[in-house]
């Protein structure tokens, strides 16, 4: 095995793809080579950064260094005055645009804060490669499961481990691990939930192109627990790439004899299913998706009963997040005693959160449970891109609350502030709530399955009334109105889009109060940012009765 | 079952487990309003109206679809309960013609029902309403996409109890429609017409087509000679309409009513009902000693015709060569009559009264013009003559009871229990029996055959020869039937099939609601005029029988051909596609 003495990962996930990533690759590795480097520097393909806005990036190991809005007549530089003679492009290392450079007390709390254990390979490793993966540890922990423990062990595992659901709903795993594994049926199912349609949330695409292979053996090691045979991936439409990692590490696992039969001498086998969603976010749903998996249309059913007991086809069936999937496989190899060292009381591991908006460093971090808003918003995401302060977080995306600055204190754990799914959208000065919450509303509107009457006509009527208040029309009545028909929502939907599709709106009325009245009652935009068009056109009548 | 104790509003309520919180309240007596519950359907729980407030539940469960739990404490009409039921009802509203005045549903409306209950007074909502258009492609229902309320009553009956399926939701969200793929009209799908559709919804989104308007026009006219037939279901349950309790045999006030309208003649339905049995168990006899085609199917319910030419085209040669005994009395009214009585049958316009939204379909088949005029003029469902008649200010239930014409309105039990699934089984069997062996049945009673499961069963021995019968009602137990018949497993003789729910006293004309309880009702109705006539059986009905001797014959003899038999055609909407399909790759 030749030894380098660097590696340049190349981020090729997908917004640095669509940034030229792959090309830079290749010119790289060229130049590289031109300067008779190719036995000492590595040029490698990587997954998914979580700088996204900032690339295209590479990183260069063992410094660490990463290099954004990498440009391909930068590549020279880096090549001459880094690799060649150890001194890294300041200019060009990640930082914020207009803000000062990253100061060292910045990145000691970037990355210090920071604990990857579910991202612990992303931007590490090759993801296309097993050997790799492997070599970091990888499969250990389904080895470790399927010759060391019981089904029943395992399960207990996870339960001591008190991981709990990273899609949202915070379910703790093992008990549905546990309901699965103690139905009756013969044949079970995995199912993993890779829809990830919230926005703001891009979490497990890092993972599914960065790291395929621990979602792989985590659902081994699922399917192993509970009974299973086969496991599906539902990943949604628009992540083509990572589509083609899945399939791509699915076969070579296959190769490998990872999955399929009689994996590790162990008389179990396990095999898995890519599946394509077709751009609806209700099927990330769990009863939604198995719905869509079955080939019927991506409508919730109802529960109960529940997919532990009856779902795809009948089946006793697991759905588990990717990022809740991701967790398994380090704490088979560590312990659950590690797992539940990290964290709070009532939320053990570690969290991926995605700060995103006027963050000066967004991306996606991974943090343990317990760390303060403050924390991530200013310590990890770097505060304000802009200068003007932050007024308010949308924390978990559009079905979110919106906060304010007297809570960024408050940790983020499921019995304090719940993260969510990990989306947290920062809005500064300049942004108007109304704004933001009738693009949420619009969101709604669009992809409410249409099935119960509270969301359907619900979503269409609030979204059309406070689009109404960013153009000027409006009156004080639709404010009650519009809380009586979130509320509804919150009460009577029948399944959880409805149920929180009101959040973000109900949440940004109690906080920002004054803004919305100003809206609706003097039509006016305090932020300056909604048309208010409405208004004008009934100054302009008015003008020309004048003239 | 296991007993469940739970409490509803304070008050300890006993259940079985495995029911739902609506069903445990309805059997205590307690009411919760619904609008997608419909006790014949499996719930969905999409409209939330039902909503409930359950100890420990944060959100509102659907009582339709929440199953009892021992301890659980429910509450049906709390302040938050009672806020979510009124905003439901106003979001549907505000998405709502408000033409309610002029609609088919004014005051039978459900929605409307809801308005009411709720005292709205004020729809808060102003803005965009759905649009899609009307679709009157069928000459049978017409569809009215924007007072659809999304029920999904219709798509669940089409698919689950009917099995046919050409309705379905697309689009989601706001933009949802029910309706045929891909916005094809109704005419060009699978579709039946069999009406369940029409009887299950709760709105005026669905409505049969309406000839009253033509129908006054003739009685108006002094040219013209109107005749009426009246189905056999539609006296068990024509009363509905007027308020009565179901299940009360109003005939005699059905005649007087039709009669006070203006009809020149009143008939009964049930005449040809017999003529029928004459008809048909003699083509059975006939098929059984020459080796025809077994097991061979009734023919008289237009809905199944339909099915069976879409569905099973196969399996045509199988059904009986009758026509229905609508049909048959159109055809016989114009020749037969007219002829008796020296009217012209240009002049003569013949409706009839059916609880069958189909049969306004079968009227307008090019074969139904045996008699050189189309043999039946207009189909008027039962919701339908019963508001004509409140036109009219007639009163029904107020009415004395009078007697159906001769000769075409006398009648036997076996006629009117063709309204009953397994009615025409019945009466063929209690004819043939006697037909083949010279003896009257043991007893006039088949029971076997009765009934509201789905598929019934019975064996007659027939002087040594067993004829199994088999009966289904709805078309998913006819498919179950018919895949038996085509897979060679089935080994009966002859077999009854009703398209609708209970058979024609359930069909998609009767007056709503339709409930497995008003339909039993409606049932018993039926076998109760059954026991109490005079005469019992098809054969001995004196008309028949004057009608054989001046006119007919003998059974399936030459006029018999010409005027009360008939063929089918495949109609499957999916050929035209595939041969579409095939020209274009060609």
């Amino acid at each position: 095995m030749a030894f380098y003495r660097a590696h340049v990962l190349v981020c090729c996930g997908n917004t640095c793809s669509m940034r030229g990533g792959a090309a830079l690759l290749q010119q790289l590795a060229r130049l590289v080579e031109e300067k008779g480097l190719k036995d000492e520097v590595r040029v490698v393909e990587t997954g998914c950064l979580g700088i996204s806005e900032h690339g295209p990036a590479m990183v260069v190991y063992p410094e660490g260094v990463i290099y954004a809005r990498v440009k391909a007549a930068d590549l020279p530089e880096i090549v001459e005055e880094h690799l060649l003679k150890g001194r890294p492009v300041q200019r060009l290392m990640y930082r914020g645009p207009q803000a000062p450079k990253m100061e060292p007390e910045t990145k000691v709390t970037y990355f210090g804060k920071q604990q990857k254990i579910v991202l612990r390979n992303c931007g590490i490793i090759d993801p296309r490669s097993i050997e790799e993966y492997i070599a970091v540890g990888g499969y250990q922990a389904l080895g470790k499961a399927l010759t060391e423990m019981t089904p029943m062990q395992v399960v207990e595992e996870v339960k001591k481990s008190g991981l709990r659901g990273r899609g949202g709903a915070a379910f703790p795993a093992a008990l549905k691990w546990e309901a699965v594994a103690d139905a009756p049926g013969r044949e079970k199912v995995v199912v993993c939930n890779a829809d990830e349609g919230e926005p703001g949330n891009f979490k497990d695409r890092l993972i599914m192109e960065g790291d395929p292979h621990s979602v792989i053996e985590a659902m081994a090691i699922a399917g192993y627990a509970v009974g299973a045979r086969h496991g599906y991936v539902y990943i949604r439409g628009e992540y083509r790439q990572s589509v083609e990692n899945f399939e791509r590490a699915i076969a070579v696992a296959r190769e490998m004899g990872l999955l399929g039969s009689n994996i590790f001498d162990s008389g179990f086998d396990f095999d898995i299913t890519v599946y394509k969603g077709a751009g609806a976010y209700v099927c990330g749903e769990e009863t939604a998706l198995i719905e869509s998996l079955e080939g019927h249309r991506g409508e919730p059913r109802l529960k109960p009963p529940f997919p532990v007991t009856h779902g795809l086809w009948g089946m006793p069936t697991l759905v588990n997040n990717v990022e809740t999937l991701a967790c398994v496989p380090p704490i088979i190899s560590n312990g659950a005693y590690w797992f539940s060292g990290i964290g709070t009381e009532f939320s053990k591991g570690t969290k991926i959160f995605s700060p995103c908006g006027d963050v000066l460093l967004p991306g996606v971090i991974e943090a343990p449970f317990g760390i303060t808003v403050r924390e991530v918003l200013f310590d990890i995401a770097g505060g304000s891109r802009s200068g003007a302060d932050i007024k308010a977080v949308l924390v978990g995306g559009p079905s979110g609350v919106m906060i304010g600055p007297e809570s960024f204190d408050r940790k983020f754990a499921f019995e304090d502030l719940s993260p969510g799914a990990g989306a947290l959208i920062v809005m500064d000065e300049t942004r108007c709530a109304v704004d933001v919450v009738a693009n949420c509303l619009k969101f709604f509107a669009h992809e409410s399955c249409g099935q119960c009457v509270p969301c359907r006509e619900g979503c269409k009527r609030v979204r059309d009334i406070v689009y109404g208040w960013t153009r000027g029309e409006g009156d004080e009545l639709e404010l009650d109105m519009v809380r009586r028909v979130g509320i509804n929502m919150r009460l009577a939907s029948r399944c959880g889009l409805g149920q929180f599709a009101p959040v973000a709106l109900l949440s940004a009325m109690e906080l920002f109060p004054e803004e919305f009245r100003a809206h609706v009652v003097d039509k006016r935009c305090p932020a300056g940012v909604c048309p208010m068009d409405s208004v004008v056109s009934v100054k302009e009548e008015q003008l020309s009765w004048q003239r | 079952m296991a007993k469940v104790t739970l409490t509803i509003n304070g008050r300890p309520v006993e259940a079985e487990e495995g029911q739902t919180v609506l069903q445990a309240a309805t059997a205590a007596g307690i009411y919760i309003p619904t609008l997608c519950a419909h006790p014949d359907l499996r719930p969905q729980g999409v409209c939330r109206i039902c909503v409930v407030e359950v100890k420990g539940q944060r959100v509102l469960p659907t009582a339709c679809t929440l199953p009892v739990a021992e301890g659980m404490v429910v509450e049906t009409h709390t302040p938050n309960v009672r806020e979510a039921r009124r905003i439901v009802t106003e979001l549907l509203l505000a998405n709502h013609p408000t033409d309610c005045l002029t609609c088919s549903r004014n005051q039978t409306c459900e929605l409307q029902k809801l308005a009411k209950e709720f005292g709205i007074r004020h729809i808060a909502f102003e803005g965009e309403k759905r649009h899609l258009d009307p679709d009157t492609s069928s000459p049978s229902i017409i569809r009215n996409p924007d007072k659809c309320v999304l029920c999904q009553r219709c798509v669940r009956v089409c698919h689950e109890i009917q099995s046919v399926g050409c309705i379905f939701t697309s689009n989601r969200g706001w933009e949802t429609e029910i309706g045929p793929p891909f916005g094809m009209d109704l005419a060009k799908t699978a579709c039946v017409y069999c009406g369940q559709c029409v009887a299950h919804c709760p709105t005026g989104a669905l409505e049969t087509v309406n000839p009253s308007e033509q129908i006054w026009e003739a009685l108006r006219d002094p040219d013209k000679f109107v005749i009426v037939q009246t189905a056999p279901a539609v006296r068990a349950a024509f009363g509905e309409e007027f308020g009565m309790p179901p299940g009360t045999p109003v005939t005699g006030k059905m005649v007087a009513a039709l009669r006070q309208m203006g009809f020149d003649r009143v008939f009964d339905t049930d005449f040809t009902a017999d003529l029928t049995i004459v008809e048909e168990g003699s083509e059975l006899i006939k098929r059984i000693k020459e080796g025809g085609t077994l097991p061979m199917i009734t023919s008289c319910s237009p809905g199944w015709i339909n099915f069976i030419e879409v569905f099973y085209p196969d399996l045509l040669p199988h059904l009986s060569t009758c026509k229905s005994p609508q049909q048959m009395f159109g055809a016989l009214a114009k020749t037969y009559y007219a002829h008796k009585i020296g009217v012209d049958p240009a002049k003569m316009v013949v409706v009839s009264i059916m609880p069958c939204v189909a049969k306004k379909f079968e009227c307008e088949r090019p074969e139904m013009r045996s008699s050189g005029y189309k043999d039946v003029d207009y189909v008027l469902t039962t919701r339908e003559a019963a508001q004509m008649m409140k036109e009219a200010s007639i009163d029904l239930s107020r009415m004395e009871d009078e007697e159906f014409d001769k000769p075409l309105g006398i009648s036997t039990g076996a006629g009117v229990i063709f309204g009953a699934t397994g009615g025409v089984m019945e009466a063929a069997l209690r004819t043939a029996y006697e037909l083949i062996t010279g003896k009257e049945l043991p007893s006039l009673d088949i029971t076997a055959v009765r009934g509201m499961d789905g598929v019934k069963e019975a064996v007659v021995d027939v002087d040594g020869v067993q004829v199994k019968a088999a009966v289904a009602h709805g078309l998913a137990n006819a498919r179950k039937l018919m895949d038996l018949v085509q897979s060679g497993e089935a080994d009966y003789t002859f077999i009854e099939v009703m398209a609708c729910p209970g058979g024609c006293l359930g069909g998609g004309g009767q007056p709503q609601p339709t409930t497995p309880e008003i339909r039993m009702k409606r049932l018993q109705a039926i076998y109760s005029i059954d026991k109490d006539m005079p005469i019992r059986k098809s054969h001995e009905n004196p008309a028949i029988q004057e009608l054989y001797r001046e006119f007919l014959g003998e059974p399936l003899g030459h006029k018999s051909h010409e005027l009360l038999h008939t063929h089918y055609t495949p109609r499957s909407p999916y050929l035209e596609i595939e041969e579409e399909q095939e020209k274009s790759l060609v």
